[in-house]
């Protein structure tokens, strides 16, 4: 584990709102092509976690360094230039509903580069090919399915090749073939982009198939209590909480 | 389980036996629904207390014809009431099905803590907490309206971030679109003030000054009090109920994540457009007003359109119609401040956007009286 290796690191961030607390002393690190898994059960902090990782929400300790750079100590103008290699897939799509699919995706291409408009449309058409929408340019988000809309919400999350992806519940909603090609589509985000992704699910399947470094979050005790490869975790993780969690009860015998 | 609302209401009924001096033995029979007639629990609680040293309690549903969850939560109470007296609680003689959920309802323990207690806290706590809400709101504001005003810095150095064609939008749903109520509300407001004017102007033979009166009302204060209340009323809360919307959908989030400032993306582009439409719609609603009064000077007063149109014409001053368009301008920069702060603001529900509409209007039309007070009194002085 080079030093050039180290995508991400979380040091000691303590979340809260106010004085209520959400999870304190989280440390771990994210690799440079790693798909790490943030799980925990619900109710632990997992998509507040992805707030303070994406700026959405400054920690109210600890530090979050993105390639060495601490975001939350760096000045409004780095941030943003960091926020840049972020791509966001928000649970529900988040697709801004006044505009169309094609609008959604070229937004941050016509902000933050000098491409012209016919180029534009050609990588937003790339795009929303890739995740399976060629020919919806012209629709809005109202007019689409709610699987439709998170995959639009990916091409628009892909518009400007991300170095890191972040997903919060990607299968949410999604049936069974749809979540598969959701992820087999993530694997191929990472092995030819050499995208970095991060996701927040407890799907157990989309888990071990994607997933190659995690952390677990407990809501009882408010703390990580665990982390590394899943699969690992599931065999020989010394906590059973974690290994009942990955097996779905079946370790101690009882569902639930 | 069986239990459906059509169903005539039947009757239950409840004995207690001791087939032993330690045991109760409760025999449940009849109809155990909902719907159906049920002895009071404080009935078996008596039988029970009445007798000494009991420790078992026993059932015998045999006769029992239909049962749903009135039956569950009585015999729930029975057992906790038992419990609590130490006894031991034999299920055998319930059915499966209920004795499943007896079970599950009272598989997982109340988590501690999870309850919420509602005390009322006594009147000067809450006159405290309530001021320091107030401030806190105050504060807020404050800093929205500098946050509003670094990125109109951004946008004279020509450097804020938004669509060109969402400000065409804008500029057309605020001013184009309004001009039809504006037209009516403006015409009828002059003829109002023309009608009460009349009345009083008339006792002292007066009646041509009404002209003077309306004019100089509709250009100085009138047309651009009413017509910032009407766009309050229509685009500042159709601009919170959007922002709100929005914050309900992630969609700010979204923006943020991009690295897009949702202040120059989404709140420049409405400031601008009320800005620049509203000067022109109250002069436009300064002309109607006029025309308003002039209507009820002719019809009513018998004043000649060609006096009325003179006497206005010489009452009227430039720094009184630039005054009313000053105060416009400011208007409408309050009207786009308040519908936003108050989208942004929006919790994540339904309800939430409907108080953010409801707070936005409110907080204009707060905002637009104090603003014509004070520019009232500055222009009194400075010019």
């Amino acid at each position: 584990m080079t030093p050039a290796d180290v995508h991400i690191t979380v040091n000691h961030l303590t979340m809260a709102y106010g004085s209520f607390i959400i999870q304190r002393d989280l440390t771990f690190t994210v690799q440079r092509g790693d798909i790490f898994i943030i799980m925990g059960g619900s109710g632990c902090g997992k998509s507040t976690l992805l707030r303070h990782l994406i700026g959405l929400k400054p920690p109210t300790q600890g530090e979050v360094r993105i390639d060495g750079e601490s975001f939350w100590e760096a000045s409004p103008e780095a941030q943003d230039r960091l926020k840049r290699r972020f791509g966001v897939l928000f649970q529900s799509g988040a697709l801004w509903s006044s505009m169309t699919l094609a609008e959604n995706v070229a937004l941050a291409l016509e902000q933050y580069t000098a491409l012209s408009a016919a180029r534009i449309r050609q990588q937003v058409a790339l795009k929303l090919a890739l995740v399976g929408l060629a020919g919806f340019e012209d629709y809005y988000p109202s007019q689409i399915s709610g699987g439709m809309q998170k995959r639009a919400g990916l091409a628009r999350a892909m518009a400007l090749d991300p170095d890191i992806l972040f997903f919060d519940e990607p299968s949410a909603g999604l049936d069974p073939i749809s979540s598969r090609l959701l992820d087999e589509l993530i694997l191929e985000l990472r092995d030819s982009l050499g995208a970095t992704v991060v996701v927040v699910t407890h799907e157990l399947a989309s888990i071990f198939t994607i997933g190659n470094n995690s952390v677990f979050l407990d809501a009882d005790s408010k703390t990580m209590i665990a982390s590394g490869d899943p699969k690992h975790l599931r065999d020989a993780c010394p906590d059973p909480k974690v290994r009942t969690f990955l097996t779905r009860g079946d370790v101690s015998g009882k569902t639930a | 389980m069986h239990g459906t609302t059509e169903e005539p209401r039947g009757r239950a009924e409840l004995r207690c036996s001791h087939p032993t001096a330690e045991t109760v033995l409760v025999e449940l029979s009849g109809s155990w629904r909902l719907q159906d007639e049920v002895p009071a629990l404080t009935d078996v609680e008596q039988q029970i207390e009445a007798t000494p040293r009991l420790q078992r309690l026993t059932f015998d549903t045999t006769g029992l014809t239909a049962w749903d969850s009135g039956l569950v939560t009585f015999l729930l109470e029975l057992m906790a009431f038992g419990a609590q007296r130490q006894m031991v609680v034999a299920q055998e003689g319930l059915p499966e099905g209920l004795r499943r959920l007896l079970h599950l309802a009272t598989a997982v323990p109340e988590r501690q803590g999870a309850r919420r207690e509602t005390i009322r806290a006594p009147f000067l706590d809450r006159v405290g907490q309530e001021t320091l809400a107030l401030i806190a709101a105050v504060g807020d504001l404050l800093g929205f309206i500098g946050e509003a005003m670094l990125a109109l810095v951004k946008l004279c150095r020509g450097q804020a971030r938004f669509r060109p064609v969402e400000l065409i939008m804008l500029i057309q749903e605020c001013g184009v679109q309004a001009l039809p109520i504006v037209t009516l509300i403006c015409f009828l407001v002059g003829a109002i003030l023309a009608f009460i004017g009349a009345v009083q102007l008339a006792m002292f033979g007066a009646q041509i000054y009404v002209a003077n009166l309306v004019g100089m009302a509709m250009t100085l204060e009138m047309g651009a009090m009413m017509t910032a209340i009407i766009m309050a009323g229509r685009t500042g809360a159709a601009f919170a109920a959007q922002l709100g919307t929005m914050t309900v959908n992630e969609e700010i989030d979204a923006l943020t994540t991009l690295g897009l400032s949702p202040m120059e993306f989404l709140v420049v582009p409405r400031m601008l457009a009320l800005v620049t439409m509203m000067p022109l719609l109250t002069l436009y609603g300064d002309l109607l007003g006029i025309l308003g009064g002039g209507l009820i000077g002719v019809t009513v007063l018998g004043i000649s359109p060609v006096e009325y149109f003179q006497q206005t014409r010489a009452a009227l001053t430039l720094s009184a119609c630039a005054q009313g368009l000053i105060k416009s301008a400011v208007y409408g920069m309050l009207v786009a401040l308040a519908g936003c702060l108050r989208g942004m603001q929006c919790g994540r529900s339904a309800a939430a956007v409907g108080q953010a509409t409801t707070s936005a209007v409110v907080t204009s039309i707060v905002c637009i009286i104090l603003a014509s007070a004070i520019l009232t009194v500055i222009f009194f002085r400075v010019w």
